[in-house]
């Protein structure tokens, strides 16, 4: 199977490196022959819906959005174009700092966290012993119910004055309540359910390292490497594509959290603002104030940011990330 | 697969007290890993049959006493609409969610993946930066485009962009997918006079089974979790799906009636986790392979 996660981390490198031979463009592009001009007739006509639901759904709202954001577009109100004022408000706005902190510090916490569980346990489950198949299921199914409403309410719950949180933390001198009406830890909540959800990196993790040969850890040993030189010298290189892919997607989709934090923290993120996420921000701008000019420009400044943090990313990945066989590149 | 290679050299090695040692904390590790990864859903499970007094101030998953008044209230679901409705609702929507991925995705894909033709891979550039691109970029123009089609209130906006391929990930998935089937089979079928649709139809669909099984389970388990789309475009208490109705039951009912809120909350969950359970080894199959996050 050539989709292995490292394609998958790589669609730029996988795209520029798929089979072309039967491709040959230039010269040849003048006097298309029939069964050519034939696959072109069928490929526009099987990526029609895709054309069109990309202009209608996607493209077009992406650039009436952009628009919009130099607008005071208000959805009854309506509005007219005033250029960059809505970029100069949001700095001034108590609200966008707000929320800026706590999403970043959703995203600084949340992620590695969540990332160094699951590299951990699936370093535990690549051993061969029994019972592996039932620790990974067991360990996977968070991951498809952690972002419901209903775990969202069980996690109000879990972490309600008096309740398992804070009596179990009580034992231990605790006295700051409810995770969900402190302020200063509430926003742990989140990162907890996110950290709860280790299981989906996990499961690719652990594809990864199940890649990794087993004679170059026995080859380490052999020379005398311990475990934790073979960790940092073998399998962290060795696993780079998967943690480059893990880290990425992590981090896009930390930046965009709404559900549980909606559920959790209301549209004023609650309590004290201290779970006020960006895009639960975006949402009672548009939704609730139906300010949609404004909230288009916040919407395109976490585009802007997520832009930023992927290309860094990227960028960093030239150097950091080891593909297996291409050392000439 | 290659996947069992590494972990047979290290069974090969003989099983010495040592080792039993080794596996017993092992397993350890993992058991407390397994209590506390598992410590939430228990928890759901119980409260849904305690006492509405017993559910916040025990902190044990064992109930005082058992209590099935909770699910009566369930499933008298909300304002006189029963809890099926909200179910069914859900299940309409995931059920078309996963029809329109099937007939969309495959088609995009193809074209995507195995075609030649000018544009292509500008678009499939485009497939590739939605990947990444914040929804949330494009949630007020979609709404006032849907509520220009007079289409809101109804699940119309939720849908379609199943139907149209827009959902960039699967897309992604099935071309990496058919990049793995050996171009011969088409070069053959052509030589034995077969057109692109043929191909696609008698060679690429049956081939693609084990992707598209993936991105059913996921869009189906996806769609029943969604609670945005429905945030946004269904008001009517009777459109709701089960997410909405969690929501607004938390925000009314729950002050008065926790025990109700846990057993709808429990009910909600059943049909995703059943649904993992069944199908948990294509699941994580499809996970290792395509990388689909939950």
């Amino acid at each position: 199977m050539s989709a292995s996660p490292s394609a998958t981390a790589a669609p730029a490198a996988s795209e520029a490196g798929a089979p072309t031979a039967s491709r040959k463009r230039g010269a040849a592009k003048r006097r298309t022959p029939p069964s050519r001009r034939g696959e072109r007739l069928v490929g526009y006509t099987f990526m029609t819906p895709w054309i069109i639901g990309s202009l209608v759904f996607t493209v077009g709202p992406m650039l009436w959005s952009l628009y919009l954001s130099f607008t005071d577009y208000h959805l009854v109100l309506g509005g007219d174009f005033i250029g960059l004022e809505n970029y100069t408000a949001m700095f001034a706005d108590p609200m966008f700092a707000r929320a800026v902190k706590v999403t970043l510090l959703y995203v600084l916490l949340a992620v590695p966290l969540k990332l160094v569980a699951s590299l951990a346990v699936a370093m535990l489950l690549t051993q061969s012993r029994r019972g592996i198949g039932f620790y990974r299921a067991a360990f996977y199914m968070p991951s498809l119910i952690a972002m419901s409403v209903g775990i969202a309410i069980v996690w109000k719950a879990l972490f309600a004055a008096g309740g398992p949180q804070d009596q179990f933390m009580s034992w231990f001198g605790w006295d700051g309540g409810g995770f969900i009406g402190n302020p200063d830890v509430s926003i742990l909540m989140l990162v907890l359910l996110s950290v709860w959800t280790f299981g989906a990196p996990m499961v690719i993790f652990m594809a990864g390292l199940l890649q990794v040969p087993g004679e170059l850890h026995e080859a380490a040993e052999m020379d005398g490497a311990g475990k934790w030189h073979r960790f940092v010298h073998i399998t962290i290189p060795m696993l780079s594509p998967v943690i480059f892919f893990n880290v990425l997607m992590e981090t896009v989709h930390a930046f965009q959290l709404f559900g549980p934090a909606f559920i959790i923290g209301g549209t004023a993120g609650g309590p004290a603002w201290s779970t006020l996420f960006y895009t639960v921000r975006i949402y009672a701008l548009a939704f609730v104030d139906l300010r949609m000019g404004y909230a288009s420009a916040w919407a395109w400044m976490l585009v802007l940011a997520v832009g930023v943090v992927t290309l860094i990313m990227f960028r960093a990945a030239k150097n950091l990330v080891y593909y297996a066989g291409e050392d000439n590149k | 697969m290659s996947t069992t290679a590494a972990p047979r050299v290290i069974e090969r090695k003989k099983r010495t007290a040592g080792a039993k040692a080794k596996s017993v904390v092992w397993h350890l590790a993992l058991l407390a890993v397994l209590v506390v990864v598992l410590y939430p859903a228990f928890w759901v499970l119980t409260a849904s049959v305690k006492e509405n007094s017993d559910i916040l101030t025990n902190i044990s998953p064992i109930p005082t006493s058992i209590t099935w008044e909770n699910f009566a209230s369930a499933f008298d679901g909300m304002a006189g609409v029963p809890l099926w409705r909200f179910f069914w609702n859900s299940f309409v929507i995931a059920a078309l969610s996963v029809v329109g991925i099937l007939a969309s995705c495959s088609i995009t894909a193809y074209a995507l993946g195995r075609l030649e033709f000018p544009g292509r891979k500008t678009m499939f550039a485009v497939v590739i930066a939605t990947l990444l691109l914040p929804g949330q970029v494009m949630l007020i123009p979609q709404y006032l485009i849907f509520s220009e089609m007079d289409v809101v209130n109804t699940i119309f906006p939720l849908v379609i962009g199943k139907f149209l391929g827009l959902d960039a990930f699967f897309v992604f998935m099935y071309v990496q997918f058919l990049r793995g089937i050996p171009r011969e089979l088409d070069q053959a079928a052509t030589i034995d006079g077969a057109g692109h649709f043929r191909i696609f139809f008698s060679i690429m669909l049956p081939l693609l089974r084990p992707a598209i099984v993936t991105s059913s389970i996921f869009t189906f388990i996806w769609s029943w979790n969604d609670f945005m789309g429905p945030l946004i475009y269904l008001h009517e208490i009777e459109k709701f799906p089960l997410p909405r109705l969690l929501q607004s039951y938390n925000n009314t009912e729950a002050v008065s009636n926790y025990g109700g809120m846990m057993a709808m909350t429990l009910l909600s969950l059943i049909p995703v986790v059943l649904f993992f359970l069944v199908f948990q080894k294509f699941l994580i199959k499809g996970i290792a392979t395509s990388g689909v996050k939950g």
